[in-house]
């Protein structure tokens, strides 16, 4: 088994990507897009200076590039944001592998695809159709000398290696093509690779739908496990029961590792521009605002769920009070939140803090797939949480948007410029629509409007710089509330949850082991993967366990070795491979009913094998070699015919013309010497 | 191993469902149902067969319920909080949400109006299914170290399915009641093709074979369709659940098809209710159905509104799904006092009556006159409709299931004995599987083989898939029909290669292969080879070296002669 780390990703919206090579298959883990790096493109009316003003096209991870697609055997996919790379692999002619994701992840990823689709389509009627063969006017070298260094990097990666992983978008025919080849499956359902790797989905509590993998080969039991969250408020809780046991954890969580360099970034670069946030910092804490909810106070607390639950749910009421306040001061307020749980609790508790403070105002959603979003999270039980599913059985709706929107409260529009909506429209409003990069979607044009208005705010995810999305909206006076949602395993819950699970090995991310020092113990052991290189995996079982069908074990002749206290016998089958197992079962060919043994060892004695000839009717006499030591010696046969045997310590050839009496004297040479 | 399987209900009768599988220790019931033509002790299966202490905690593993009809769960809440069962309890996500509303119907029925001995309270049925844990499709759970449970689609009604369950190598399915051709609402049965020890199958139709469904469909909305506009009121007495939607679905295409203003009413607040639950299912729904809802949720009804009791006898036409299907009481039975007088009107009835239901009565001959009790009588006037959808599927679809699965053993339950004595023969003769039709509290056993489980090294494994294009080639058209048949044929991968090694078994010791070689060195021991010159042995003696050229091979029949 060998590990490659093809990207360490970055955050929530960008999952890390590995190679895992199993039982002779390549399994792609995750295929992702970088849509942070859309931030090198002006938006449109593109009034930015500096940044790129031309179609966008979409970086993917660069070293997938560098592996056949025909080679890649299956893709598993944990998240729906682990997916919207897809449509380029599966485009690709040479793709013939197998797609697996869940049932939810692979819908809401479709719509997250569809959107992306619709939105860049605005950039295709302002820049005309991509007609030009080759690469784009801003990849030359010429164009990407003069963009900034920050720019530049995004752009090429630090060495200019990520040049190459550019791409122009995929088309709505790609993506349909792609979820067709997709398969889907349910909640810990167990599908079957190619007759050996059995594949099973387990809840991992980031989002609805998102999911552990647990990669089961006929030597190892594999955990996949990708950012998790042991407790949330919309999507099943992190399932780590079946998970226990299994031999082996790559560990993919790399989430705090995001949040971590970001920091590191903020403190580096941003002192001499201009901070646009906090215009109005007394009004709310600073602390809380662009903080990373994820530091070193949180270490010490215990492991369990419910805390970092609460502090989800505080962070999600503190983000309310703020829209409140604009809301109140007569601004409005922008979510171009990313994440669907956000935005699902969200819409909840707004709702609420709107009917307690008696506040009228309009919430809309703006986006092509808002309606099939919003219809297929209130028909998916199966995939939420422990309390939306007591709602279910309570006969209540899962998620409170369906009162919203019987009530119109919450109103949904695909396009910005719906007639219906120019009809409903009234500022202060709350609106949510994509896209989180501040680069694409009815957020642009929304933010063209309200950017300079100090009273109006807009919610910003950790994981995207703000100032740079911010940079073609000048001047900025509106509110930046960023925050940061748990995206994954907190650092200090590796520990116990690795305690739990039990596993003999963890495959764990070199850049985390300074921050997780995990030591070695007598059961369980450390290897540290980094980006790029392949990390070889010793097995950990010398032997294969295999299944032996009953008629086939009715056909053994075992044999007694009685002074080694054990039984051999000859076995002759077919191995079969079935849903993981081997299996060997007699082969059609009739058995071989003759006594013949094909394999001796150790010596025959000289008298026993002379008697033995006796018995069968063949007489001789023995000679010794004198000059040599150690049971050489031949037996010179008269009758019935002339023959001789000439044996040593390890060989025996028999002198005979007629061969029946060969293979009598062949038996007789067998009864006396240790065979199978 | 053997599968001990007691049938505690619906054992060549309908009702009841409840049988007591054993494999490998482990003890499995499937379903827990009562007979709702009893009133009697013989409602309830005989759970004094299970545990005679009355320790059922121990003498079960696990509780599965198949869906929420009452022949298969009604048992459940007297079974745990009354005869004090604390184990798991396994059923889907639409049962668990369903089978209360079901319970609690029947329970007020029972009580409230037939005045009887509570047998359960609701506070039981609340506490009761507090203790299930919700199944997945599809999904693969492990009740404990042994055994594996997985439940698949069967289209029966919303939330049944079918129970795989494995321990060790002994695997059954129980199917439950299904469906294999798909309604307006929901989809047919689905199963993978499973390696089974034992398939234990419903049989409701175990000799009919029925016509398309679209022509008996057809003709229900002719006999609506001509009542309604002749100006009177269809009454359409229904379960609230399953049969109701089914309907509603094909009377709002209907109605939007033909372009009708008729009100459609709905009666009862369960049933509205019920319709709330379908919109959050409609992953459990039909393919159709759950690829439009994002659009259009089906269940939005859009001719469909609650019924206001003071509609009874208001002017025009209409058409009214009421409760209970029957028409045993309740509101069903109130509307169609005020509607059965009247040539006008039309009353549909369901596939199936109990004995003693007004249904049944107008089901059997053509009444024009029925006695409620002594001092009520209904004058009978109005068109009578016999529906004839079921849910179930028909003696082809019960063959066809069993041909493809091809289980070892086939046991039939929820029938009519003289059919299923039938179709047991049937499944004899045609597909050569030996089939039972246990009477209630009988016990079928069956015995099982198990495959050994032995070690097998790196080396020998690699010498088994060896590529060889010869030996490829010439076995190919001999694939083996052992148990694999051509079952999953994308799971299964076969070498051609007849694998050959040593098997090498110690006290105490999990037995393992070997190839010729690896033994040798285990045993530390070296080779002796054996040659065999066909000449004259004094010419060998004087010419020794001119000889080896002649070695030949040993002269038996040759079947593996690599080795000289």
């Amino acid at each position: 088994m060998k590990l490659t780390c093809l990207s360490q990703g970055g955050g929530y919206h960008f999952p890390p990507c590995h190679m895992l090579e199993l039982c002779g298959f390549r399994l792609l883990l995750e295929c992702p897009l970088d849509l942070s790096a859309l931030a090198v493109f002006a938006p449109i009316p593109a009034t930015a200076p500096g940044l790129i003003k031309a179609q966008p096209w979409y970086k993917t991870v660069a070293a997938l590039h560098l592996w056949e697609p025909s080679l890649i055997g299956a893709v598993l996919v944990s998240t729906p944001a682990g997916m919207l790379g897809l449509p380029f692999l599966t485009r690709s002619p040479k793709f013939s592998g197998k797609i697996y994701a869940t049932e939810a992840t692979a819908r809401i990823g479709r719509l997250m695809m569809e959107e992306l689709v619709a939105m860049h389509a605005e950039f295709v009627q302002f820049y005309g159709p991509d007609e030009r063969p080759g690469l784009p006017e801003w990849m030359k070298w010429e164009e990407l000398e003069k963009l900034p260094p920050a720019l530049r990097e995004v752009v090429m990666g630090e060495g200019g290696e990520e040049l190459g992983s550019w791409m122009p978008l995929y088309s709505a025919a790609d993506i349909k093509e792609c979820m067709q080849k997709l398969q889907s499956v349910k909640y810990a359902e167990e599908v079957c690779y190619n007759g050996t790797i059995i594949l099973k989905a387990f809840s991992s509590g980031l989002e609805i739908g998102s999911c552990n993998w647990t990669i089961n080969g006929p030597r190892r039991n594999i955990t996949y496990l990708s950012s998790s969250i042991f407790e949330s408020s919309h999507a099943m809780d992190f399932d780590y029961h079946p998970l226990q046991g299994n031999d082996l954890i790559l560990f993919s969580d790399l989430s705090s590792l995001s949040s971590m360099t970001r920091k590191g970034n903020e403190f580096n670069g941003n002192n001499n521009h201009n901070e646009p946030m906090d215009e109005d910092a007394p009004l709310c804490d600073v602390s809380a605002i662009r903080t990373d909810y994820d530091n070193e106070d949180e270490i010490g607390r215990c492991l369990g769920g419910t805390d970092e639950n609460l502090e989800e749910i505080d962070k999600i009421s503190f983000i309310c009070s703020c829209i409140l306040d604009s809301l109140q001061m007569g601004g409005s307020a922008l979510i171009p939140v990313g994440r669907l749980g956000v935005v699902l609790l969200l819409l909840e508790q707004l709702s609420q803090l709107l009917e307690s403070s008696h506040l009228k105002v309009p919430i809309f959603m703006i986006s092509t797939v808002a309606e099939e979003m919003l219809a297929f999270t209130n028909a998916v039980p199966e995939w939420l949480c422990k309390q939306r599913q007591q709602k279910l059985f309570a006969g209540e709706a899962l998620f409170g948007h369906v009162e919203l929107m019987e009530e119109k409260k919450l109103l949904l529009f695909p396009l910005l410029n719906s007639s219906n909506l120019l009809m409903m429209w009234q500022e202060p409003c709350i609106v949510f629509s994509p896209h989180w990069s501040l680069r694409l979607g009815p957020v642009v044009h929304l933010l063209h409007r309200w950017h300079a208005d100090p009273r109006c705010v807009i919610i910003v995810e950790e994981g995207v710089d703000a100032e740079m999305a911010l940079m073609p909206f000048k001047t900025v006076a509106i509110k930046v509330l960023q925050c940061s949602f748990l995206s994954g395993i907190r650092m200090q819950k590796v520990k116990p949850l690795l305690e739990m699970l039990q596993p003999k090995l963890v495959l764990f991310p070199e850049d985390l082991r300074m921050q997780c020092p995990l030591r070695d113990d007598n059961s369980c052991s450390f290897l540290y993967y980094s980006k790029n290189v392949m990390l070889r995996v010793p097995g950990l079982k010398s032997d294969i366990e295999v299944c032996l069908a009953t008629d086939l074990a009715f056909q053994l002749k075992p044999r007694k070795l009685t002074e080694r206290n054990m039984a051999i016998a000859r076995l002759k089958g077919q191995l079969l491979l079935n849903n993981g197992k081997y299996l060997l079962v007699a082969s059609k060919e009739l058995p071989d009913l003759s006594n013949k043994q094909l394999l001796h060892w150790g010596s025959a004695d000289s008298v026993r094998l002379l008697m033995a000839l006796q018995e069968r009717g063949i007489i001789g006499s023995i000679h010794w070699d004198k000059n040599t030591t150690g049971g050489v010696f031949s037996i010179q046969i008269t009758k019935p015919e002339e023959a001789m045997i000439e044996t040593s310590a390890t060989k025996t050839v028999i002198y005979c013309r007629d061969k029946t009496m060969a293979a009598l004297i062949y038996e007789a040479f067998s009864s006396v010497c240790d065979g199978i | 191993m053997a599968i001990e399987c007691l049938v505690l209900g619906a054992g060549q009768e309908v009702g009841k469902s409840c049988v007591v599988v054993s494999i490998g220790g482990k003890r499995i019931m499937f379903d827990c149902g009562m007979h709702m033509g009893y009133l009697d002790h013989r409602r309830y299966p005989d759970f004094s067969r299970i545990s005679e202490t009355g320790d059922f905690n121990s003498a079960l593993t696990c509780i599965i319920i198949t869906h929420f009809h009452l022949d298969h769960v009604g048992a459940l809440p007297y079974f745990t909080e009354v005869c004090g069962y604390q184990g798991p309890i396994f059923m889907t996500y639409p049962t668990k949400a369903l089978a209360p509303l079901m319970l609690e119907d029947y329970r007020k029925v029972m009580v409230e109006r037939r005045g009887e001995e509570e047998q359960f309270s609701y506070d039981h049925i609340v506490d009761c299914m507090k203790k299930v844990t919700t199944l997945d499709l599809k999904q693969t759970v492990q009740v404990d170290k042994d055994l594996q449970i997985r439940a698949y689609y069967a289209g029966h009604v919303l939330g049944a399915v079918m129970i795989y369950a494995k321990v060790g190598d002994t695997a059954m399915v129980y199917t439950g009641d299904y469906n294999m051709t798909p309604d307006r609402h929901l989809g047919a049965a689905q199963i993978d093709r499973l390696q089974l020890d034992l398939l234990i199958t419903e049989s409701t139709y175990a000799t009919t074979i029925r016509d398309s469904k679209y022509a008996r469909e057809r003709e229900f909305l002719k006999a609506v369709h001509k009542c309604i506009s002749g100006g009177g009121k269809v009454l359409i007495p229904t379960f609230a659940l399953g049969r109701a939607q089914e309907l509603c679905i094909l009377l709002d295409d209907y109605w939007e098809r033909m372009n009708l203003k008729i009100p459609i009413y709905f009666s009862a607040g369960l049933t509205i209710q019920a319709n709330m639950y379908y919109k959050m299912f409609i992953g459990w729904t039909s393919q159709k159905i759950k690829d439009t809802y994002a659009i259009r949720n089906t269940f939005d009804f859009k001719h469909v509104c609650p019924f206001d009791r003071s509609l009874i006898n208001a002017s025009g036409p209409c058409v009214l799904f009421a409760t209970p299907g029957m028409i045993s009481g309740g509101f069903s039975l109130e509307v169609f006092k005020q509607w059965a007088p009247s040539e006008k009107n039309l009353v549909t009835l369901p596939g199936y009556c109990v004995a003693g239901t007004i249904g049944h009565k107008l089901m059997s001959g053509k009444p024009t006159r029925i006695d409620l009790d002594k001092d009520t009588q209904i004058d009978v006037r109005c068109q009578i409709h016999q529906l004839s959808f079921s849910p179930h599927t028909d003696a082809k679809g019960i063959m066809d299931l069993v041909e493809f699965l091809s289980p070892k053993h086939v046991i039939l339950v929820h029938g009519e004995k003289p059919k299923m004595a039938t179709l047991k023969g049937r499944i004899q003769s045609e597909l050569g599987i030996q089939c039972y039709d246990p009477a209630n509290n009988e016990t079928v056993l069956i015995s099982t083989t198990q495959n050994v489980k032995i070690n097998a090294t790196k080396m020998f494994m690699r010498s088994c898939s060896h590529v060889d294009l010869h030996s490829v080639t010439k076995s190919a058209p001999c694939l083996s029909d052992f148990s694999f048949g051509d079952s999953g044929a994308s799971n299964l991968v076969r070498n051609e290669k007849v694998a050959e090694g040593i098997l090498v078994m110690e006290k105490n010791k999990t037995a393992k292969i070997l190839c010729e070689d690896e033994f040798l060195q285990t045993l530390h021991v070296k080779e002796h080879n054996v040659q065999f010159q066909y000449s004259r042995p004094l010419e060998v003696c004087r010419e020794q070296v001119s000889c080896q050229s002649s070695s030949g091979l040993l002269p038996s029949n040759g079947s593996s002669p690599e080795r000289w």
